[in-house]
């Protein structure tokens, strides 16, 4: 099988169709002026011109699934003893993310470390990941926010990808990045690429060089003492409204809740993302909340991807550098911004809290 | 434009209060963001200009001290209906009046340009000029302003302190401010279902829209999110988001100032405030109110006379 192809424009809607031959196809469907990853159908338009508003994180990763349907059930010989009967799917049809950005797969890999590459594998993000091939579309420049070559990404990198396409000369050149990426290569609309990887090249290193890079010294080296001031955050942070759009927006933030959502007898136990900047992330039970101010949620949100995750992981950044917390913040709050203080050795606590004694003089 | 003078009006008030809050740049030249000042040198990043959509009222009711704060005409109606609920303590903000002619939807900008990344944003009375890597486009602030600005009624702020212009009159005519409801109502039912359940299907439940909403007041405390009662669960099918939805307008019923934040601010591109207004349409047919106005009303949710002065059905 080829590992490189060619892919003329007029072809796209073929090719989606032919993905989902044996499969489901998430691709960016076009809705009034909103791009949204949805289950492909023949009626939806595919639009491939700027990222999704969406990632397309919830083909693998739900925003709220089913783990378990549960059943009340009275015993036929003793009426008054119950019995709840339990039912699992697992058994997750194969799937085709299309048209994804390269930030949009590399954050699949942040998540796969947490609910893969664990001894105790999470069995539904597992089995949908395994079965999901996963076409990508290279960038061919930025978009508002953005800042992908800051967190060790790209308009073109291949990491979380199956297959790579890059725009050129009227269609794209396919690349394959895996085994079952080349398996999508033998597709039959899928022409010889060879003569353009020239130029795909070039593309993608222009856009590469288009793309603005906050932490030209690495975003991962985090003032452990700025980062505990309380100060900096109340500071950095006034103006957050505390909803969630950044987070349901990311395409790497994974943090869920596990309710039980029951009528009468039947019910079932879901899973569905959180959101660190609910005022209920973390709540207690006894009512005690460890986060009880919103400044102190923000500064989860940047730990969590700047921080705790890189001490973690060896290193790696739990951000893609897609911009959309950014983009579509209500009020423009720039955590590419925020961690750049915490990097910047000016910016120490000392600073911040001098600045805020002058503000009172 | 007034921004010289909004600044010094900043610094003259500035040792009175807490903070001033007003805006500066964002992340890039079409975006600004709030800015809450304390010191006279942060007064010099301010900027004023059709990029100022924001309502920064929104943040009163959480200000635990006197602060100022820069407020449009559009935006001075939530502090009237907060004064009316007895939300905020008068005497506790001062009130800085911008005069405004007209604001953009950052929306349709980025729509008009192709999404392309914003190298600078320049503005000449009435217009804006964009300019991306692709070159300069030139707008007229009226084609790319958000719906609230074609039929505004107050560019003049209806609360101040100071005012940092001479006030403006609105050349609106009155009936156009439920011109796009009236649209709606021309629809059958169905269609006006059908209409709002392919919208809210878009939905993701961030609730960026209640958060950013000057009027949600319960916050915390949303039903959206209780587990006691259990309204709505955490299931993502289009009935809950409906739900939600219904929930939010139906708490906004005579109190919605028409500021439009939820729509601005939300990620999917819904037009949430048209149900919203649709309410307040129906609340000015059959109580004679419009909420934040003027701020010796009461909201009619919020009083119970038998006799219901203003009530239409008693004169029928």
């Amino acid at each position: 099988m080829a590992d490189k192809g060619y892919l003329p424009k007029e072809k796209i809607k073929e090719f989606v169709e032919a993905l989902g031959k044996d499969a489901t196809v998430f691709a960016p469907c076009l809705e009034g002026d909103t791009i949204i990853f949805r289950q492909y159908t023949p009626d939806k338009e595919i639009s491939l011109d700027r990222p999704a508003n969406t990632p397309p994180k919830g083909a693998i990763y739900p925003q709220c699934e089913t783990l378990l349907s549960f059943e009340f059930k009275k015993e036929a010989d003793n009426p008054q003893k119950m019995d709840v009967e339990l039912k699992v799917n697992t058994d997750f049809p194969k799937a085709v993310v299309f048209g994804g950005r390269p930030c949009d797969a590399r954050g699949f890999t942040v998540i796969d470390r947490v609910f893969i590459d664990t001894d105790t594998a999470d069995p539904y993000y597992k089995k949908r990941r395994e079965n999901t091939t996963i076409v990508t579309k290279c960038c061919n420049g930025p978009v508002a926010g953005c800042f992908c070559v800051g967190v060790g990404g790209g308009p073109a990198v291949t990491e979380g990808s199956d297959v790579v396409m890059t725009e050129v000369d009227g269609g794209y050149y396919l690349e394959a990045v895996t085994d079952k990426g080349k398996a999508v290569m033998s597709l039959p609309m899928i022409q010889d690429g060879a003569s353009y990887e020239a130029k795909a090249k070039a593309a993608n290193e222009k856009a590469t060089a288009a793309v603005r890079n906050p932490f030209p010294e690495g975003a991962d080296k985090i003032s452990a003492e700025l980062f505990d001031s309380g100060d900096f955050w109340g500071n950095v942070i006034e103006k957050c409204l505390s909803c969630g759009a950044c987070t349901f927006l990311c395409p790497t933030c994974y943090c869920f809740n596990i309710t039980d959502e029951q009528a009468i007898t039947t019910g079932d136990r879901i899973r569905s993302w959180d959101s660190c900047m609910f005022q209920h992330f973390t709540l207690e039970t006894s009512g005690h909340n460890p986060r009880p101010a919103k400044h102190k949620r923000f500064r989860n949100r940047v730990g969590h991807k700047f921080y705790y995750y890189p001490e973690k992981y060896d290193g790696a950044i739990a951000c893609t550098g897609c911009g959309r917390c950014i983009r579509y913040c209500p009020v423009s709050v720039d955590i590419s911004e925020i961690v750049g203080y915490l990097r910047d050795p000016k910016a120490d606590p000392k600073a911040w809290a001098a600045k805020k004694e002058d503000a009172k003089n | 434009m007034s921004t010289q003078k909004l600044k010094e009006i900043i610094k003259q008030v500035l040792p009175d209060v807490e903070a001033v809050i007003c805006w500066q740049e964002g992340f890039d030249k079409l975006n600004v963001t709030p800015i809450f000042i304390t010191s006279p040198e942060q007064a010099e990043k301010v900027v004023w200009n059709p990029l100022c959509a924001q309502n920064l009222a929104s943040y009163l009711p959480s200000q635990k001290k006197k602060v100022a704060v820069a407020v449009k005409g559009c935006d001075s109606r939530t502090i009237v209906q907060y004064m009316q609920e007895g939300l905020i303590d008068r005497n506790n903000v001062v009130i800085i009046g911008i005069p405004c002619k007209g604001i953009i939807s950052k929306k349709k900008v980025q729509k008009a340009i192709g999404n392309e990344p914003v190298e600078d944003v320049s503005f000449t009375e009435g217009s804006v000029k964009v300019k991306t890597p692709s070159g300069e486009k030139t707008f007229a602030i009226a084609d790319v302003c958000p719906s609230k600005c074609t039929s505004c009624q107050y560019p003049t702020p209806i609360v101040y302190d100071q005012l940092t212009a001479d006030p403006i009159q609105s050349d609106k005519p009155a009936e156009s401010v439920y011109a796009d409801v009236a649209e709606l109502e021309g629809k059958t039912l169905e269609e006006r279902k059908a209409y709002f359940l392919s919208q809210f299907d878009k939905c993701i439940r961030c609730y960026a829209c209640r958060n950013a909403c000057p009027m949600c007041v319960c916050q915390d405390s949303c039903i959206a999110e209780t587990r006691d009662p259990h309204w709505i669960t955490q299931k993502l099918s289009l009935d809950e988001k409906l739900m939600f939805h219904m929930i939010h307008a139906l708490h906004l019923a005579g109190r919605c100032v028409e500021c439009g934040e939820c729509e601005r601010v939300c990620p999917m591109e819904i037009p949430v405030a048209k149900l919203k207004k649709k309410i307040n349409k129906e609340m000015k047919e059959l109580f004679d109110y419009i909420p934040g106005v003027n701020p010796e009303d009461k909201p009619p949710m919020y009083i119970f006379n038998v006799d219901e002065a203003k009530i239409k059905e008693h004169k029928l």
